[in-house]
């Protein structure tokens, strides 16, 4: 379970969270979309410790994420995350890229490595990439391995941020379908997105943020079907 | 037009000298190459340490050695140094000098390549769980080196080249000092420096060629 209570977060002067509560339960799905500057990708980067907080908590099944004495590297290999940029290894082939934390951070064997890298290549689909460089692959596919590598450390919990958005156009479908299957899988997972289709079909909840606050949060029935906060009413009609 | 005759037999006739004379050179060369890399690594690291002590002996290190002649840092080594009551030998002279020189040039060369891969890199790897230690070890530095790698091995033949200095100090044992000393006896000084300078160039592109070789086994990607 991720518990984020009341969480505050400023960049200087300017105040891009400003006291986020959010609760999610395990095999819940929570997509969270708003316009550029809502915060919600620095959410993310705060959830895993990888930004610190100016108030509030972060807990990840009990452990405070920001607590001093919190094993930040620890607590990372159980919360993949993906970002817009897929940032490939590019001196490592596709399965080196995939193999290196499962090796170096939980100190698996090169062979159960390289079986699990196997398995989650071949799950995004992969399987024939292997040995291939990421520099010789396309966007999508360089997303998707970004995906097996972070599925590699076996999370419980992932996190995506805007993976879709340096993607062409012809590429987004077989990222949003990587996705797609792993919320059928029962992963528990926030994503934030722009893809609206996408977070009406996949999504337990989403959540609206707008100016640092999550202005909204409902099944998304209730919340694209009857949206209550007027700022949703008008990112809604301009994203439609 | 001019009247002199060409006596290729008597600089042949000292190849071999020359040729152990080569292997001099080449030896300071590397071992200048293995310290300077060394010391290079330090400086990038203690410029990026934040602490100013560290940082500004780096930077005048860097500057001092990238902005001064070669041959004055050789001559501090030997003659400089010697005021003060060190006294190294030519050959050690000669090899203190370029170490420093190449530490101040690989520095500047190491820094480059760091700031060329992005922050990115690093952050991928820390949410994967990594260290910051593991990210440098396994994520930044082998790229550091492929971007370093060229660039060292110019340095490499830099190097070589510039153990010819070694005679202004009195390295007779070098290429350049065997060179100069069977000029002196029979000056032949064309025939000599001619064959001299066949030599270094051999090296020279030798190394240039191997490293070529080794950069595209390496680095496959």
């Amino acid at each position: 379970m991720i518990e984020i209570e009341n969480v505050r977060k400023s960049f200087g002067t300017l105040e891009v969270l400003k006291g986020i509560d959010l609760t999610v339960q395990k095999g819940e799905v929570v997509t969270v979309i708003g316009g550029s500057g809502s915060g919600k990708s620095t959410l993310l980067t705060c959830i895993n410790g990888l930004e610190p907080i100016d108030a509030g908590r972060i807990k990840v099944d009990g452990t405070e994420v920001h607590a001093k004495s919190t094993d930040l590297n620890k607590l990372r290999s159980k919360i993949g995350i993906v970002f817009q940029q897929w940032n490939a290894f590019p001196h490592l082939t596709v399965l080196e890229n995939v193999m290196l934390a499962p090796r170096k951070v939980l100190g698996q064997s090169k062979q159960a490595a390289e079986e699990m890298a196997v398995k989650q290549l071949t799950h995004v689909g992969l399987g024939e990439k292997l040995q291939v460089y990421p520099n010789r692959m396309s966007g999508g596919q360089q997303q998707r391995m970004a995906i097996a590598r972070a599925l590699a450390m076996s999370p419980e919990y992932m996190l995506f941020d805007e993976v879709t958005s340096a993607l062409d156009p012809q590429l987004v479908g077989e990222v949003l379908d990587t996705l797609r299957m792993l919320a059928s899988e029962g992963m528990t997972m926030i994503c934030v997105t722009h893809e609206m289709k996408f977070a009406r079909e996949v999504s337990d909840r989403v959540a609206f943020f707008h100016k640092g606050v999550m202005a909204e949060i409902a099944p998304p029935e209730a919340l694209f079907g009857a949206p209550k906060d007027p700022e949703l009413q008008k990112f809604l009609a301009a994203t439609h | 037009m001019f009247n002199y005759t060409f006596h290729w037999n008597q600089a042949l006739k000292a190849l071999p000298q020359m040729l152990d004379g080569a292997l001099v050179t080449l030896q300071i060369a590397l071992l200048s190459m293995l310290i300077g890399v060394i010391c290079a690594l330090a400086l990038t690291g203690f410029r990026l340490s934040g602490n100013r002590v560290l940082s500004g002996f780096a930077t005048t290190w860097i500057e001092i050695a990238r902005n001064t002649p070669a041959l004055f840092q050789i001559y501090m080594a030997h003659f400089g140094l010697g005021n003060f009551g060190i006294h190294l030998s030519p050959y050690t002279a000669l090899l203190v000098g370029i170490a420093f020189n190449n530490a101040g040039y690989l520095a500047e060369n190491f820094r480059g390549a760091l700031k060329a891969i992005p922050d990115t890199q690093t952050r991928a790897g820390r949410s994967l769980g990594m260290s910051a230690i593991q990210a440098f070890r396994y994520i930044v530095l082998p790229q550091m080196l492929r971007i370093a790698f060229l660039p060292t091995t110019n340095q490499m033949v830099w190097a070589i080249l510039m153990t010819s200095l070694g005679v202004t100090v009195g390295m007779n044992t070098d290429l350049a000092g065997v060179t100069q000393e069977l000029n002196a006896r029979s000056f032949r000084t064309f025939e000599f420096f001619a064959l001299a300078a066949v030599i270094y160039y051999i090296i020279a592109k030798a190394v240039t060629l191997a490293a070529r070789a080794i950069a595209s086994r390496m680095f496959r990607y």
